[in-house]
């Protein structure tokens, strides 16, 4: 197999091919709108490669498969919406206790509960606070482009191999539908050529027997392997930190935004940029980790964030906590699976943006 | 007639059960590990212990093991016999983790002919939480959660699982056993064994339904839980081979 030129391809298809090309040989997943034609693209490929693809009874069913391909060494992965996300809670929590690699695509659609199946952001908190229960932290990375989609994805299979953590694809709807162009500039690897793990359950042959677990009774030794897991989460906090600048250096005021939201809010800090507004825009990559050492530094220059997301603000929090005081914040949220044109959050934008500088004057 | 001291099979490790006096899964763990050795089959087999009494299991087998979320044992051993087609993988559940929260994962493992071995014990109550009523607890028995015994207007059907199962196609040996005898011991035994033959064979989906007993949590003797079984539990559940529509015998497997 050899690197490919750029071709035209829907956001869902990226993230399967960069599974396909990252070695992934299980993929378990229930239909969901709008994820479908990840699923559909995974059964197609999946079989034509001769891997594994199962079309689970469950979301519970799918991630606990996840779990026992997890444990046999496997590259897996498993997809699904935010209201079967919820399901999926169960497993991740295990997963995460268990230290089990996997990647775990979320196309956030709105809620709560059924909601619709337009594009949304609510589903930040769950994906960075770990979602289920337990204390637990897994890696959240949130794609903006066809070709991020691809590569964070590639990314993810790494990560969660290195840190034996699930990884958590953050996309949404509107992103899984597009269609853009896609380079490829990775070598792929297929399932056989990945290095071996050295815990994984594969038969006790020529060694001891091996057995993973996440029950422990013994509070000592529970709260030690609790100990271990933070320690892990600090490591990627120093790591594997991902944001994306835009027009930061000198901007009297900060727009933060991530995947979709983030896009919007490009077109509209483009605008301002035009208008010779001092408008800057910070897009972290990462969720968690958040980058938010990047966010604090910012307040040097600006004295207002404003957080837009496509939720009733939840990011925001973080932005809260990273401006430890030294800014203002904001938030401009859009729930329920609207998406605003760039020329509206302009608008938003320009109004506050007004208002600091009319304080600025006084 | 010379007294035999029993050895300890090889696929158990040198540890204590920590199980009740009288319990069923001390005998099942060890017919489970002989059958693994003899079959000559411990350096492939993949085990899966329940949430429930059994969820230590992996102190005891010598054999690798992952532990699975409540109910969920089907799925995990799907995803391990998938992802390594050449292992031997088996879920040993209890029936509130097969029969209640666990139910469809163990439909939709054998509706897919799964090619993977379960071992079910049950023991007609929830032990580990402290004896609660399970889907598999007879008419009439009193539990701390049917104080005044299991009505079916209030609580429903005692469930039958290989019968359960037996409609769907991808099962293809299903047997209920007890292990309330030396002779019905010997007969559970040669049940596990021809379940992990299926498996072997790659013939689909087997799972043994082992009536086992509880005395701490019936509040019987042992030897009155024995009976019991024999008296009361053997009657709603019948023993024996509920279905077996594997292609090849694996009788020479004996």
């Amino acid at each position: 197999m050899k690197t490919e030129a750029k071709r035209l391809m829907r956001g869902s298809e990226a993230i399967g091919e960069a599974a396909i090309r990252s070695g992934c040989s299980c993929y378990f997943g229930y239909p969901i709108t709008p994820q479908n034609e990840l699923t559909e693209y995974m059964a197609k490929r999946m079989l034509e490669t001769g891997r594994v693809f199962i079309q689970s009874e469950s979301e519970l069913a799918a991630i606990n498969m996840v779990l026992g391909a997890a444990a046999t060494g496997a590259r897996v992965m498993t997809s699904s919406s935010s209201p079967g996300i919820t399901l999926k809670q169960e497993g991740i929590s295990f997963l995460a206790s268990m230290e089990l690699p996997c990647v775990i695509v979320n196309v956030m659609r709105g809620g709560p509960g059924l909601g619709n199946i337009a594009p949304s952001q609510s589903d930040y908190f769950q994906a960075t606070r770990g979602g289920g229960h337990g204390d637990y932290r897994t890696i959240v990375l949130a794609p903006a482009s066809v070709q991020e989609l691809f590569d964070l994805t590639r990314d993810g299979f790494d990560l969660a191999d290195e840190y034996r953590i699930p990884v958590i694809i953050l996309a949404d709807g509107m992103l899984g539908q597009m269609m853009e162009p896609l380079v490829l500039k990775d070598t792929p690897i297929a399932p056989e050529e990945l290095p071996e793990k050295p815990w994984t359950l594969r038969g006790a042959k020529d060694r001891p027997s091996r057995f993973i677990r996440s029950l422990i009774l013994d509070v000592n030794l529970e709260e030690e392997h609790n100990w271990r897991l933070y320690r892990k989460y600090q490591r990627i906090e120093r790591r594997e930190i991902r944001f994306e600048e835009y027009f930061t250096e000198g901007a009297d005021m900060i727009v933060v935004a991530y995947g979709t939201a983030a896009r919007i809010a490009k077109a509209a800090v483009k605008k301002c940029i035009e208008k010779n507004m001092r408008v800057g825009l910070i897009r972290p990559i990462s969720l968690w980790p958040f980058p938010n050492e990047k966010i604090l530094d910012l307040t040097k220059y600006a004295g207002h964030f404003m957080c837009f997301e496509m939720s009733m603000g939840q990011m925001v929090e973080d932005v809260r906590l990273a401006v430890q005081g030294k800014a203002e914040v904001s938030i401009y949220g859009r729930p329920g699976g609207v998406v605003p044109t760039p020329a509206e959050l302009f608008r938003v934008i320009s109004r506050t943006y007004n208002k600091i500088l009319r304080e600025k004057k006084a | 007639m010379k007294k035999r001291k029993p050895a300890r099979p090889q696929t158990l490790k040198e540890a204590t059960f920590h199980y009740c006096p009288g319990c069923g899964h001390s005998v099942i763990h060890r017919l489970t590990a002989e059958v693994i050795h003899e079959l000559g089959i411990a350096d492939k087999a993949i085990g899966v212990p329940p949430a429930g009494c059994a969820v230590l299991a992996y102190f005891y087998f010598d054999i690798d093991m992952t532990e699975a979320p409540h109910g969920r044992g089907c799925a995990v051993a799907t995803g391990i016999k998938r992802a390594l087609p050449e292992s031997v993988v088996f879920s040993y559940q209890g029936d509130g983790d097969l029969a209640a929260i666990g139910t469809a994962e163990v439909i939709h493992a054998a509706n897919r002919g799964e090619n993977i071995t379960v071992i079910f014990v049950n023991n007609a109550v929830y032990g580990m939480t402290g004896g609660q009523m399970a889907p598999t607890s007879l008419l009439g028995m009193k539990t701390t959660t049917s104080p005044k015994g299991r009505d079916h207007v209030r609580e429903g059907y005692p469930v039958r699982v290989c019968e359960l199962l037996s409609s769907l196609d991808g099962a293809v040996y299903l047997e209920r056993t007890a292990v309330n005898s030396v002779k019905a011991i010997r007969k559970t035994k040669k049940a596990i064994r021809e379940a992990f033959q299926t498996q072997i064979n790659g013939e689909g989906f087997s799972l043994v339904e082992i009536l086992s007993p509880c005395p701490t949590n019936w509040k019987l003797s042992t030897v009155d839980s024995w009976k019991w079984i024999d008296d009361v539990m053997s009657k709603y559940y019948q023993i024996g081979l509920i279905k077996d529509t594997r292609k090849g015998s694996s009788k020479d497997a004996d």
